[in-house]
């Protein structure tokens, strides 16, 4: 996985609440038997008309927001379906972070797999970050993950939080199975005492 | 598996008896029954041949097609598309390769994966289950912490039997009382989204009980676990009791003999304790719920059968441009009567009502009725044995004359995948799960509802109240 340390880049104001999976990635793409090539489709029902023409008000497609590497998103982000699919097609479209109030539990946990950092921040910060993104001119924001800032525009500095194993897995690339890996003695002894004890499972 | 002398949910226990490691907050817990479908494992299966790996547990691990299946008779060499053609031959292959169970589609037991699992006895109560579907929540109606994962966990899980977690909070949702006539499983589960909505149980897993929960068949239980996530919970449960061992006993994959009695005796100790501590606690009483129905893009968009649409002022904050979006959507106006709104086709199925107690309740409400003229009415049974079960109570007679397409097994219009979808504007009475944009097919209109008030919008071709049937 490629680590994630300091971003900097445009972020993009999608204040709408309970964006679903559905909606990041209609389930036509989840045909795929790759990871790969899935950004173009991204809000694919948002982005493209049922002619396949770009519909210019969606935010993605104006010409400043279309290079965004983090989305300002409304609460719930990521809800309904568990498809992986989703923080493919954003990465794949080159969205780093998506900073909201609340974000789906499956959803949140498959961005880190992906490289991508989800940040809760407070309903108040939520609301300074939506109306910077919302001007093009105060959309760059730096994001540093060791130290937990998101960096405005105007220097201004705001904490986050975020898990310390996830952190870590971020900031070195790691991937989870090599490290569950190295516990593989314990999981077989694990494995070898419980099914003494529950023998049909 | 640690004895712990503070009183415990049924999570905890389950959660407790699964923990290989934990450090900080995050645990490496055990997984007892891994199901696969294709659409969410191809990626992960390549991870393992790339890395070389082995899949660690393949008597644990089930894999079933279902959401890209075609339900038409000719589903065996008429794939929909090529794309979902390769999706099904790539999980074949897998299945094969790595040696997992497998019900291939021409099984009589293939069928919806949430379906399968319990009718085959792979759900058990107390187990850790995973999938790479969200609605593997399914399977907490028999007291097992059933979630669903992401494909990354997917192949974690495949690679190691375990999953990294962290535990989530506990949340009680307790509905006492007696339903009403023509209130269902579904309601409860529709109710419960309306009131805490549909992020309310996130970073929790709910455990759903109360008299009305336990009146409820497995069946209901099911209906009403499956929708856990549609609240924001991961997971929820249900504490096993009698109708839990009835249904299980006796299915391929339960225990057997002394194997049985010790896991009936084990079983037994699967509860939360009297004054165990829960981060949340919702109530609702049985009477004050009615038949439901959704108007919205959000699965927390439910009223009464009796109520109108509302206005995007009735709502506060970021929701009432949401309700705004979706009426647009949905092509309602604020003030419209919800028993006034026409519907184009109707779907009965999905891992949420595909099972043959649902069938039956369509059965009760169409039997000796025509399925109203113009109307496209779909019932897609929830697996191959459902199938012929309801051909052999007759339930497929009953509602193959009112009108309705009869077809094979799978997720089906649920969401789409396959060529079963609404065209955009046409308006759907489901059973299933989601009312997202486009989850039905893009433009489609979907209104969730119980199988019995599915049925009865068939007949007259608008939403409407069961009871009035």
């Amino acid at each position: 996985m490629e680590k994630f340390n300091i971003l900097e880049g445009i972020a993009a104001p999608m204040p709408l609440i309970n964006i679903d999976t559905d909606m990041l990635i209609p389930k036509q793409f989840l045909k795929t038997i790759k990871r790969t090539g899935l950004g173009e489709n991204l809000f694919f029902e948002m982005r493209f008309d049922q002619n396949g023409n770009k519909i210019k008000d969606f935010i993605l497609n104006k010409n400043h927001y279309s290079k965004a590497s983090i989305i300002v998103g409304g609460a719930n982000f990521g809800c309904g379906s568990s498809r992986e699919h989703a923080p493919w097609a954003l990465k794949d479209f080159g969205i780093k972070c998506i900073i909201s109030t609340s974000f789906a539990d499956i959803f949140f946990n498959n961005c880190f797999k992906n490289g991508i950092l989800p940040i809760i921040v407070s309903e108040d910060l939520h609301q300074i970050l939506l109306q910077d993104a919302k001007m093009e001119t105060t959309s760059i924001m730096k994001i540093d993950l060791e130290n937990q800032k998101i960096v405005r525009n105007n220097g201004d500095q705001l904490d986050f939080e975020v898990d310390e194993f996830k952190k870590y897995c971020l900031l070195n690339g790691l991937d989870d199975i090599g490290l569950t890996l190295k516990s593989a003695d314990k999981i077989s002894s694990f494995e070898k005492e419980y099914s003494d004890k529950f023998s049909w499972s | 598996m640690k004895i712990m002398a503070k009183s415990r949910t049924l999570y905890d226990k389950i959660w407790d008896n699964h923990l290989i490691q934990s450090e900080n907050d995050t645990s490496l817990i055990y997984i007892d029954r891994h199901l696969v479908h294709e659409v969410t494992s191809p990626q992960a299966f390549e991870g393992l041949r790339e890395a070389g790996r082995k899949v660690r547990a393949p008597n644990k691990t089930i894999a079933v097609p279902d959401h890209n299946v075609a339900t038409t008779s000719d589903r065996l060499t008429n794939f929909g598309s090529e794309e979902g053609r390769i999706q099904l031959e790539t999980l074949d292959k897998n299945a094969r390769d790595f040696g997992i169970h497998y019900y291939a589609v021409d099984d009589i037991r293939q069928g919806i994966v949430h379906i399968i699992g319990p009718e085959q006895g792979w759900t058990l109560p107390g187990m850790t289950i995973v999938c790479g579907d969200s609605h593997t929540a399914t399977h907490g109606a028999f007291g097992a912490l059933a979630h669903g994962i992401g494909t990354s966990e997917v192949e974690h899980v495949l690679a190691t039997q375990t999953l990294i977690q962290q535990k989530s909070k506990n949340m009680k949702v307790e509905v006492s009382g007696q339903l009403g006539n023509g209130v269902t499983a579904k309601d409860i589960t529709l109710t419960i989204i309306g009131k805490t909505g549909t992020a309310g149980g996130t970073g929790h897993v709910i455990e759903y009980c109360g008299s009305a929960i336990e009146s409820l068949s497995m069946e209901g239980r099911m209906t009403v676990c499956n929708m856990a996530i549609e609240g924001g919970a991961r997971a929820g449960l249900i504490a096993p009791d009698q109708k839990t061992l009835d249904y299980v006993k006796g299915r391929p994959h339960s225990p057997k003999g002394e194997k049985w009695d010790k896991a009936v005796e084990f079983w037994k100790t699967l509860f939360s304790d009297p004054d165990a501590y829960f981060d949340k606690e919702i109530f609702l009483k049985a009477e004050d719920i009615a038949p439901v129905v959704t108007w919205g893009t959000s699965p927390e968009d439910v009223l009464p059968i009796t109520d109108f649409v509302p206005s995007p002022d009735n709502f506060q904050g970021s929701k009432v441009e949401a309700a705004k979006r979706s009426l647009e959507y949905m092509g309602l106006r604020p003030g419209q009567k919800l028993q006034d709104i026409e519907v184009d086709a109707v779907f009965i199925g999905s891992c949420t009502n595909g099972r043959i107690e649902d069938l039956r309740e369509v059965e009760k409400i169409v039997k000796g009725k025509k399925v109203k003229s113009g109307i496209r009415a779909m019932v897609v049974p929830g697996s191959g044995l459902v199938k012929k079960q309801a051909e052999e109570e007759g339930i497929a007679n009953s509602l193959k004359e009112a009108g309705f397409d009869w077809r094979m097994p799978g997720c089906s219009m649920c969401l789409a995948m396959n060529p079963d979808q609404l065209l955009p504007e046409e308006r759907c009475a489901a059973t299933s799960n989601r009312n997202f944009e486009g989850r039905q097919g893009r433009g489609g209109r979907t209104h969730l509802m119980s199988p019995a008030m599915a049925a009865a919008a068939a007949i007259t071709g608008r939403l409407t109240d069961v009871r009035d049937i």
